[in-house]
């Protein structure tokens, strides 16, 4: 297929036509406009549908009447509209039904600004809305990465029966990049025998519900759900790590973040400082392992975000108090620099005070 | 030995757990008459609601999908526009529909989806125990506004088939009322309109039904279906708000 040159909305929307999505209900928020605008131009033409919902509310319900069709079907929002869609998103976790929901985030709190943010990992990574789940969250750094998540996120959609939510930010959804799709679009099907599409001969009425009146039997619908919770924590925890096998300091970021502080630790290994890196891209579940592997000899970890400090707490989990952990943190829109990150490492060495916003 | 009455098979053989004299159950009958009697309940979706009709899902016998708090339209779009031949409906209070769920409903119409909607009409939120509703008439005393619906405070009862009605998108919008054989009869009329016209695929219908609600009206069976006579007709004319062509004048 060759190389094509394409924005992070669009290569979203082109990502999710290659891995079968045909149904797609949106509205519109900058910054991932562009995502609504290429599924209506291309979904009809892939043999899907595209519909404007006239709210985010009522698309991400819309997505949940599709979902038990059992086609595969996904929205996408920014923070104010991503809000709003907590209400269907705690039903689809209860009525497990698999969806994709995107999030490409932007500053807040409130209306904010149109401009890159990571303050929405505690609302996407911690439940966000009512009841006791969570939601498989990929978190992809590159144009190129985001082709395999989305084809990813709809084989763990289908296989747990869960909602599943990529993280982007506005950085991510604006910049171009160019990607190579696979030749051949790879779509997994599984058999989905729990769907309401009319029973035509198929057996006695199903019902898609997350309503149980009786205590003892909604605690056993909660107890299978954290099963299949564990099991998802169990086997799709994704990071991808650089330097780490020597490293004393660790630089930990994802998404966009994580290519600016690739940048910041290679100069601060140039400078004899042994920094590494690690990258989390399942945001839930957090993964744990390269914790593991290095807390125990670790001089320090350095969790860099766009929020004032939201997935630093998952870091300080992880490491459960066997090293240092600071944080640096931007918000508001502002994107830390390659300097801002590097000069923190430098601190985090020397053990000295981090910033106001640290620890 | 003759049949004179059966049970529909558009229901399960399960007892409903609505209060006696309510007729959340009568209009359960009707919609299941007119699936079995149009023979499509097994192409048929339905979408239950939030209210006392929340377990539908578990008296109508076609495949069901709980929705959210006044989200059934929105989730009954999902559902037919990936399957446009099967036959999908809602069933709803006037608390979800006419207050919650208003803009969903309003905007299913406007796209002239084809879908058809039961809306139950009892003036009152029966399961959180009989608060205002919408739809309360003026005076009307319920748990929020405990000395009757003032207009200059809480507004005037919605009217939802005369605002459907306006929707270029409806096909077709009916009012008809469960308290008396009559106009059970005619109901029934109605609903089976309301499939035909999703069959010929016309766009929305939606039937109101003014129901009973004995238990938070604070009054007998008799009593409550009197009252929806004395008191709910006046406001809520019964008849015809849009006609869909189908088998001609309603
Ligand atoms: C988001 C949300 N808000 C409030 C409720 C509580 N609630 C349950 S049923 C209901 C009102 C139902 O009244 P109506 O639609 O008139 O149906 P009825 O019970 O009278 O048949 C409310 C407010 C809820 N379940 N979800
Ligand atoms: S509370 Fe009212 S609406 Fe609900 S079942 Fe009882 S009588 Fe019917």
């Amino acid at each position: 297929m060759g190389k094509l040159l394409m924005k992070g909305n669009e290569v979203i929307a082109e990502a999710a036509v290659h891995a079968g999505c045909k149904y797609f209900f949106g509205y519109p928020i900058t910054p991932q406009s562009e995502l609504v605008a290429y599924m209506a131009r291309r979904l009809p033409e892939a043999g899907g549908l595209f519909l404007q919902a006239e709210s985010e509310i009522a698309a991400i319900n819309m997505v949940y009447g599709a979902a038990g069709t059992g086609v595969r079907v996904m929205t996408s929002s920014s923070s104010p509209g991503f809000s709003l869609k907590q209400e269907g998103i705690s039903y689809l976790a209860g009525a497990e039904l698999p969806a994709l929901i995107v999030n490409i985030a932007r500053g807040g709190p409130g209306l904010g600004n149109i401009q890159p943010a990571q303050s929405d990992y505690f609302q996407v990574t911690k439940g966000g809305g009512h009841g006791d789940y969570n939601i498989p969250v990929l978190a992809p750094a590159t144009l190129q990465e985001i082709i395999d998540l989305i084809r990813e996120a709809f084989e763990i959609a289908d296989r747990y029966r869960t909602p599943v939510i990529l993280l982007g930010d506005g950085m991510l959804g604006q910049m171009m990049e160019a990607v190579e799709f696979p030749e051949k679009p790879a779509v997994k099907e599984t058999h989905k025998e729990w769907t309401t599409t009319g029973t035509r001969g198929d057996g006695a009425p199903r019902v898609i519900t997350s309503l149980d009146l009786n205590a003892e039997s909604l605690e056993q619908r909660n107890e299978h759900l954290q099963r299949k919770f564990a099991s998802i924590r169990q086997n799709e925890a994704r990071f991808e790590t650089l330097y780490c096998e020597d490293a004393d300091y660790f630089v930990v970021a994802y998404g966009t973040v994580a290519r600016i502080a690739v940048n910041a630790v290679k100069k601060a290994r140039k400078d004899g400082v042994k920094a590494g890196l690690i990258r989390p891209i399942t945001l839930w579940p957090f993964p744990l392992q390269p914790f593991i592997d290095t807390r125990d000899r670790a001089k320090g970890y350095l969790a860099v975000e766009m929020s004032a400090g939201q997935m630093v707490d998952d870091v300080r989990l992880s490491v459960n108090g066997r090293a240092a952990v600071s944080f640096f943190g931007r918000t508001g829109g502002v994107v830390p620099t390659q300097e801002e990150i590097y000069e923190q490492l430098i601190i985090t060495a020397g053990g000295g005070d981090v910033n106001e916003n640290g620890i | 030995m003759k049949t004179v009455f059966e049970k529909t098979s558009g229901l399960k053989d399960t007892p409903t757990h609505y209060c006696p004299g309510c007729t959340h159950g009568i209009i359960h009958r009707l919609v299941a008459e007119v699936l079995e009697e149009m023979d499509i309940l097994e192409d048929t979706v339905g979408v239950a609601s939030v209210g006392c009709s929340v377990l539908s899902y578990d008296y109508f016998n076609c495949d069901m999908t709980q929705a959210a708090h006044g989200r059934a339209p929105a989730v009954a779009t999902g559902i037919k526009r990936v399957l446009p031949d099967r036959f999908v409906f809602t069933y709803q209070g006037d608390g979800d529909l006419a207050s919650i769920g208003i803009g969903e409903a309003i905007h299913a119409a406007a796209r002239g989806e084809n879908i058809t909607i039961i809306f139950v009409n009892n003036a009152i939120y029966g399961m959180t125990g009989g608060q205002m509703a919408p739809t309360t008439l003026i005076g009307q005393k319920t748990a929020t506004s405990p000395d009757g619906r003032n207009a200059a405070l809480q507004g005037m009862p919605i009217k939802v088939a005369e605002l459907m009605a306006t929707l270029d998108g409806a096909a077709h919008i009916e009012r008809v009322s469960a308290h008396d054989v009559p106009n059970i009869i005619k109901a029934k009329k109605a609903i089976r309109k309301a499939f035909e016209t999703q069959k010929a695929g016309l766009g929305f219908s939606l039937i109101e039904v003014l129901s009973s609600c004995p238990t938070n009206w604070g009054l007998s069976p008799t009593e409550s279906l009197e009252w929806i006579k004395e008191n709910m007709l006046p406001i809520f004319p019964l008849g015809v708000y849009k006609n869909s062509s189908v088998g001609g004048k309603a």
